[in-house]
């Protein structure tokens, strides 16, 4: 294991941001910690990389105790939501700052730093100054600057968070592929459940202070462990007492085994797929379905369909809210 | 219609308040050549009180950048018990007459209290000489360094900080390297400040120099001492040297002043 | 969550530039605005680390630095002023040149502090709504008496409104002398409160109101001076207080006439001269008490004006 967590608690007053949070995070991985805002996952990053204080409970890193280790002996690398650029330092002399820190021959640095350069794609970007780049520009210089140290693990906290949607969807792919590339043990936080579906390969789910699930994107969406879980990850709707993901009902014209009539509310066609806003049984609910599914049947609204679950599709009971 | 008269009145009460007796003491120093002002510059006594005002000047200033440096830091970054009540007593002084500066500090380190005997007996007298007129300085100073770097501290805030910390830098490193590069500017302009208020102190020198001639007297003692003594053209060369330097004061000041702050 | 993280928790709006040279600022205006937006981060932990305690040596050089040279010292002056007990620090502040220096420096102080009010504000409308050509120069001026030695201050206005006066308009050793030194010295304090809210202040609100059918001076009435009015008492408040203990530049256009223009600080320093430090500090502990009031009624404005937005 690179990273483990165990029974970690911390509060900021009388507000508890981690309760009693354990989680194992193997080497080589690529994991995000997902969850809404204030659920706790900024938190155990900055607990993982020294830059908080747990009021209780263990920090592991690459087998070592570092509870009480200082941020600066930990070995890891962290990125921050704003890039924290050295404004003040070159590009270049933002990617060195670790290794000047540690004394490295002026000829290592400066190789190592060209290396990282070229690998975020900043290499005729050197001589610059922070406030001359954008804002993708100056996330992949905190990322360069991080792995300059060649840390056990990288630490990103919601590191495309302040970027607009193009850029992020961009940096999004990169990520990955620079994981692909290098290998080093990565945790980033984020409250985009499509970002890390699309990027981590496995998921800690929290809110509230809490984990709520570890898995692999296809455990969580196929097999949440609660109702938080499953309408977090994806869109649901409820089908006699039940949460549902609106790609699994199907439709029919005629009554059949199990189902239930509904009345069409509306048809919303969103390129490829249609939303089907239904009424059953006196609560609304909504089916999605292909372009194709609604042509054949004449969906409009005003019509009565049938409906019912996909057989061995995921159901949780609905908590009373 | 009355934007006119604002703009007469508002311009009347700066010129009668602020240009005209500016003005009138440069046209005062100049008005037989520049040769009488060098010579009044350059008799003994002036060129001791300004050599007193530089020493003075440069220990109170240097004493209050490291502090002001050090509590901006606790204030903005740490959390301690009474930090409320420190961040008040740090503007106390501004709200202090400077002769009541002078007087607590005699009524501490005089020579006939308790802790002045002790000084003395181990060699060391404050009052009447240059260490009282640098704790003087240094009380009228206080707020001016640190309420110059408090508000960037805050305004950059610590992720650059923590970076630095991830990065392998201790806490001496981040500092330099990071936060000190960071509130140069606003460090600039608070000692600008100090420089320029530390220059001009009258009142707290006055009490605490004992204004003795030759020995303890700066350069605004000094102005005083000469224009009472009817050596006018020694008065106002050494108040225009002073209004030159606050001049200067202000622009490099308005220069310097942090972005944050400037509008 | 705690607040810990910022320099006081009165982070008001109203002085958020520290202007100029040697202004005084406002008690606990060393945080911006923008420290209360910190505090309100939605993300559930501040954006500024607010865990780490206060490192002892730091703490205690900086506690140690303020305590010889401000703390104790200070507290000499009101312990050396009880020391002749009640009735010895009444007999010494209201013997007739004490009581006469006091009330001489009290009246000044409130008329000096009305004249900013009035004056102060209209510099900084100028300053702000006004295209004056070389504005940029005036405004540079203002700062002026903050970097002017006290003493020069004193020896200009002696010249131009002393027995001399090339404008024929002697002050000399008179009160009028005395009010126009703490007029000089207190100039820029109201004009640097109101100046930097009335540059932030929405335009978009005047224009709703003049939509409304509001006319000039309705707009400025009841949208301009409630939003400016913490600033204008704030930097009338600093005004009063530096006028009340203001020193330096009385000493040579008052004469020092005892019962006539003798200021409480110079009675302060006469009596010290004439080793009467009972008395001094008698007096001083008045006009120490004097400004508390000030920088506490200020502090409670402060934390009114936060309130309300």
């Amino acid at each position: 294991m690179s990273i483990q967590v165990r029974n970690v608690r911390k509060t900021f007053g009388d507000f508890v941001a981690l309760d009693d949070v354990s989680v194992e995070i193997p080497s080589g991985s690529l994991t995000a910690l997902l969850g809404p805002s204030g659920g706790g996952k900024s938190t155990l990053l900055r607990v993982v990389a020294g830059l908080e204080q747990p009021d209780s409970g263990l920090v592991e890193i690459e087998g070592r105790e570092a509870t009480r280790l200082p941020a600066q002996e930990r070995g890891v690398g962290f990125v921050f939501q704003h890039y924290a650029a050295f404004k003040h330092l070159s590009v270049y002399r933002n990617v060195a700052f670790g290794l000047e820190i540690r004394k490295r021959p002026k000829a290592e640095i400066k190789k190592r730093v060209t290396e990282l350069l070229e690998l975020v794609h900043l290499e005729n970007f050197a001589d610059r100054y922070p406030s001359q780049l954008s804002g993708g520009q100056r996330q992949r210089m905190a990322l360069a600057r991080a792995l300059a140290v060649e840390p056990a693990v990288l630490l990103l906290d919601e590191p495309f968070g302040a970027l607009d949607a193009q850029v992020r969807k961009e940096l999004r792919v990169w990520l990955r592929n620079l994981h692909d590339q290098v290998h080093v043990t990565t945790v980033f936080v984020t409250h985009d459940q499509e970002e890390a579906m699309e990027v981590a390969d496995s998921i800690v789910v929290m809110a509230n202070g809490r984990v709520e699930q570890i898995g692999s994107p296809d455990d969580l969406y196929d097999q949440p462990a609660n109702d938080f879980v499953m309408s977090f990850l994806g869109p649901v709707t409820q089908l006699a007492g039940r949460l549902v993901r609106p790609h699994d009902l199907e439709l029919f014209t005629t009554p059949d085994v199990d189902t239930v009539p509904a009345e069409v509310q509306r048809v919303t066609r969103l390129g490829f797929e249609v939303k089907v806003d239904l009424r059953i049984d006196g609560r609304d609910a909504w089916a999605q379905v292909t372009r194709g599914t609604a042509e054949q049947f004449g969906l409009e609204a005003g019509r009565t369909v049938h409906v019912r679950r996909a057989p061995d599709r995921i159901a949780l009971p609905v908590r009373s809210a | 219609m009355v934007k006119v008269g604002l703009r007469v009145t508002v311009l009347a009460y700066l010129t009668m308040l602020l240009v005209l007796p500016v003005a009138v003491v440069l046209w005062h120093t100049f008005h037989s050549g520049v040769g009488p002002v060098l010579r009044a510059l350059g008799t003994p006594a002036a060129a001791h009180a300004f050599q007193i005002t530089a020493v003075v000047t440069f220990y109170a200033v240097l004493a209050n950048t490291l502090f002001g440096v050090l509590a901006a830091i606790l204030l903005v970054r740490y959390r301690f018990p009474g930090k409320r009540v420190l961040n008040a007593l740090i503007d106390l002084p501004l709200a202090v007459s400077p002769v009541i500066v002078g007087l607590a500090l005699v009524l501490v380190y005089g020579r006939t209290t308790g802790t002045g005997k002790a000084l003395a007996q181990l060699g060391v007298s404050i009052i009447f000489s240059i260490p009282g007129m640098v704790l003087a300085t240094v009380f009228v100073c206080i707020p001016l360094v640190v309420r110059a770097v408090a508000p960037v501290l805050e305004e950059i805030g610590d992720e650059q900080e923590q970076a630095a910390s991830t990065l392998g830098a201790g806490s001496w490193q981040t500092f330099r390297r990071i936060t000190l590069p960071a509130i140069r500017g606003a460090l600039a302009y608070g000692v600008v400040l100090a420089l320029a208020r530390s220059l001009g102190e009258y009142g707290a020198i006055a009490v605490v120099s004992g204004r003795l001639v030759g020995r303890t007297q700066t350069v605004t003692l000094f102005v005083q001492e000469r224009y009472q003594n009817f050596d006018q053209q020694a008065a106002y060369a050494a108040a225009t040297v002073l209004v030159a330097t606050a001049v200067i004061a202000l622009l490099i000041s308005r220069l310097l002043r942090p972005k944050e702050l400037a509008r | 969550m705690p607040d810990t993280h910022t320099v006081s928790g009165a982070g008001v709006t109203l002085v958020e530039a520290t202007p100029a040279p040697g202004v005084p600022p406002v008690p606990g205006a060393a945080e911006t605005s923008r420290g209360r937006r910190r505090r309100s981060a939605p993300t559930g932990r501040p954006l500024v680390s607010h865990g780490r305690r206060a490192p002892a040596i730091g703490l205690g050089i900086v506690v140690l630095y303020l305590s010889l040279v401000v703390l104790i010292p200070l507290a000499a002056v009101v312990w050396r002023s009880g020391e002749g007990g009640a009735s010895g620090f009444w007999h010494a502040v209201t013997r007739p040149e004490a009581s006469s220096s006091l009330k001489l420096t009290i009246g000044a102080s409130l008329l000096v502090a009305v004249v900013n009010l009035v004056m102060g504000t209209a510099i900084a409308w100028l300053l702000v709504r006004d295209r004056l050509p070389g504005g940029a120069v005036l405004d540079t001026l203002i700062d002026l008496p903050f970097a002017l030695p006290t003493i020069v201050a004193g020896l200009a206005l002696l010249t131009v409104y002393g027995v001399k006066s090339p404008v024929g308009l002697n002050l000399a050793y008179a009160r009028t002398g005395v009010v126009v030194a703490l007029l000089f010295v207190t100039l820029p304090f109201v004009v640097r409160t109101v100046q930097p809210v009335l540059l932030e202040l929405d335009r978009d609100m005047e224009e709703a109101a003049a939509s409304l059918g509001a006319n000039p001076t309705v707009v400025f009435l009841r949208i301009i001076l409630p939003n400016i009015m913490p600033a204008m008492a704030a930097g009338t408040a600093l005004a009063f207080a530096r006028a009340m203990s203001e020193f330096g530049s009385t000493v040579l256009i008052s004469g020092n006439l005892p019962f006539k223009t003798q200021v409480a600080s110079v009675h302060i320093f006469n009596q010290l001269e004439s080793d009467n430090v009972g008395g001094a500090a008698a007096v001083a502990t008045v006009l120490l008490l004097v400004s508390m009031l000030v920088l506490v009624a200020l502090d409670l404005l402060q934390r009114w004006a936060g309130r309300r937005g």
